[in-house]
């Protein structure tokens, strides 16, 4: 029984079929990374996913669950979350309250005892901040908790985003280009962390990513797209060595692409 | 340089940062309760303003300043919290029931305007709510029976335990209590999951939503509490002016309100009554030099209004965190004396300039 499926999902705007005919599944425990071309579609089946976009055919599950026409508020509520390629943190607000609102999915008190801030409120935020603050000694984040957002730089914005992702405490990780902006040392310790949270969290991710010796390092199982259409899945080394991902890249002879 | 030591995670959810502050606050408040018996009827009265306006102010704030939706409509919250306070005081329904009514329905008002309008955001929104407040005004006019129409009509006097407050005093201290419950409300609120999912909305709403924010949810109790706001404070506006007549809630109080929300710095309650503080000032301090004006500035029509709209553009260009914002700078440099300098506050770009996708 595996984790996640996608069964035979697509999108069409107009006439553009982004994502064509995709089933893949995901097994608990796994790190599972798309790969392909600028354009492949990888960042559509991401919002796909999160119910951003709406499918035009297909079905979606999550641990035997069908969410093809779940509102996409209620994906992170079901342990889905997920980071963005271009960083979609909150720029005017600290980190600590950026994680905080990670924590939304999973606030119970009422609106009417917000108002008056009643006890239970306070041991609430007391639990979710405890919460938080286990996320930022995991990510040691500790010295940047009261900056704003706009002030920190790229480097560590691209860490807060994991940490907001993680605070939701989902059971399955999307994590769209974790290492674009960063420099290689970065890039490295990104791909440390990943492997902390498959190994010591026990999180399944799903990685969309450019930088092959990061999926080379992390990734159990590889998909590669082109054009919206899946052209091979396996392992990193199969899918690397695989003829069509090489043309996807690489360009096929002229005969071939006309 | 002060310093804050935490050793407790509840030293974050306070309202007040330190015993220090909780001090100046107190002082303040007790200045603010005497206020009445040392100064004279006029500046009782303007201050009693000064609350209404800044009730509003603070009610706005939410909606614009940290939800990051705008309103040019919310002098029609205003009016139909004045007119449900004084409709039904007319009836003979007691004022401590008659003002949290005021309140309670505008906020409903609120959440049927904001509901349809969701998908909407800047230019767009502030037309609808544009609109919105002049259909509310022409209803004022029209719907003669229940609001007089142009004739308008006096106000009944509030009574609270038997105590009469029509005069200055009584507007001032109700006006007062009225701020401090509404200012207590926004902070709770701002220190709860609601006011950050406010905030997240304002920054990124895409991201929000994966959060697990419910993007209409959310905005709707924003503007129903921003409305609910307005509407109490417009059942103090009612006794203020003692005579309802549809022409006070017109566009330009709207402008004003907008102006206390951008002058006083958007994203901070202390910034809704600053901007408060200067939008009830900025007219007394146009009629004290209109006389001295060369050129006969001071007889043209639309002065106020232009400066308004002088300002507004002003402090957007040169003082974007606005009024707060030069309340906090002003505090860093004698916290800092001598070592505060020009650059001290400004922040630093440099990063996001070497963004690669910014």
């Amino acid at each position: 029984m595996s984790m996640f499926q996608a069964d035979d999902i697509s999108v069409r705007f107009g006439g553009i079929r982004a994502v064509d005919s995709v089933s893949f599944d995901v097994q608990e425990g796994e790190v599972f990374c798309i790969i392909g071309p600028n354009g492949a579609g990888k960042t559509t089946i991401f919002n796909l996913i999160s119910r951003i976009y709406s499918t035009t055919s297909g079905r979606l599950v999550f641990n035997g669950q069908e969410f093809t026409h779940t509102p996409p508020d209620r994906i992170a509520g079901m342990g889905i979350a997920r980071t963005f390629q271009n960083i979609e943190l909150f720029p005017n607000a600290t980190l600590l309250q950026n994680l905080l609102i990670g924590r939304h999915c999973h606030h119970k008190v009422g609106f009417l005892s917000q108002m008056a801030f009643l006890p239970s409120v306070r041991r609430e935020e007391l639990h979710h901040r405890e919460k938080v603050e286990d996320v930022i000694a995991f990510l040691g984040l500790q010295r940047y908790r009261d900056s704003l957002i706009a002030n920190l730089p790229y480097g560590v914005r691209k860490v807060v985003e994991l940490g907001r992702a993680l605070c939701t405490e989902p059971k399955l990780l999307l994590l769209d280009e974790p290492s674009s902006g960063l420099n290689v040392e970065e890039t490295e310790g990104m791909g440390f962390w990943i492997e902390d949270i498959k190994k010591d969290l026990g999180i399944t991710v799903i990685m969309v990513e450019h930088d092959m010796a990061l999926v080379n390092q992390v990734s159990d199982r590889v998909m590669a797209l082109n054009y919206g259409k899946v052209i091979a899945m396996g392992s990193p080394s199969e899918v690397q060595s695989h003829p069509e991902v090489i043309k996807a890249y690489l360009g096929g002879d002229l005969e071939e692409a006309a | 340089m002060r310093h804050f030591f935490r050793t407790d995670y509840r030293q974050d959810l306070g309202l007040y940062k330190s015993n220090r502050e909780r001090f100046w606050y107190a002082l303040l408040l007790v200045l603010l309760i005497v206020a009445p018996m040392i100064l004279g009827e006029f500046y009782v009265g303007e201050l009693g303003g000064l609350f209404i306006f800044a009730v509003a102010g603070v009610g706005l704030m939410l909606l614009v300043g940290y939800t990051g939706l705008i309103s040019l409509g919310h002098a029609a919250f205003l009016g139909i919290g004045a007119y449900t306070n004084a409709v039904l005081l007319k009836q003979g329904v007691p004022f401590l029931i008659t003002l949290p009514i005021a309140g309670i329905f505008t906020g409903i008002c609120g959440a049927a305007i904001g509901r349809p309008t969701l998908r909407m955001s800047g230019l767009y929104l502030a037309i609808a709510t544009l609109a919105f407040g002049s259909i509310v005004g022409t209803i004022f006019q029209k719907w003669e029976h229940v609001t007089g129409g142009f004739d308008g009509f006096a106000v009944p006097t509030p009574y609270v335990f038997g105590i009469p407050l029509d005069n200055t005093t009584g507007i001032y201290y109700m006006s007062l209590v009225v701020l401090i419950f509404v200012m207590w409300i926004a902070a709770n609120l701002l220190r709860s999951p609601t006011g950050r999912a406010w905030v997240a909305i304002r920054d990124s709403e895409v991201s929000a939503q994966s959060m697990g924010i419910n993007l209409a949810r959310y905005k709707t109790m924003s503007f129903a509490i921003s409305a609910g706001m307005t509407g109490l404070a417009g059942a103090l506006f009612a006794h203020y002016v003692r005579f309802l007549a549809p022409d006070a809630f017109d566009v330009l109080l709207s402008v004003q309100f907008i102006t206390i929300v951008f002058v006083g710095g958007l994203g901070s309650l202390r910034g809704a009554i600053l901007g408060a503080a200067f939008v009830r000032l900025l007219p007394q301090g146009i009629a004290i030099v209109r006389d001295d004006l060369p050129f006969g500035i001071g007889r043209l029509p639309g002065l106020e209004p232009s400066l308004f709209g002088l300002v507004l553009v002003l402090v957007i260009l040169f003082q974007p965190a606005g009024l707060n914002g030069m309340w906090l700078k002003f505090k860093a440099w004698f916290q800092q004396y001598p070592f505060k300098r020009m650059v001290s506050g400004r922040r630093q770009k440099s990063y996001a300039k070497s963004e690669r996708l910014r």
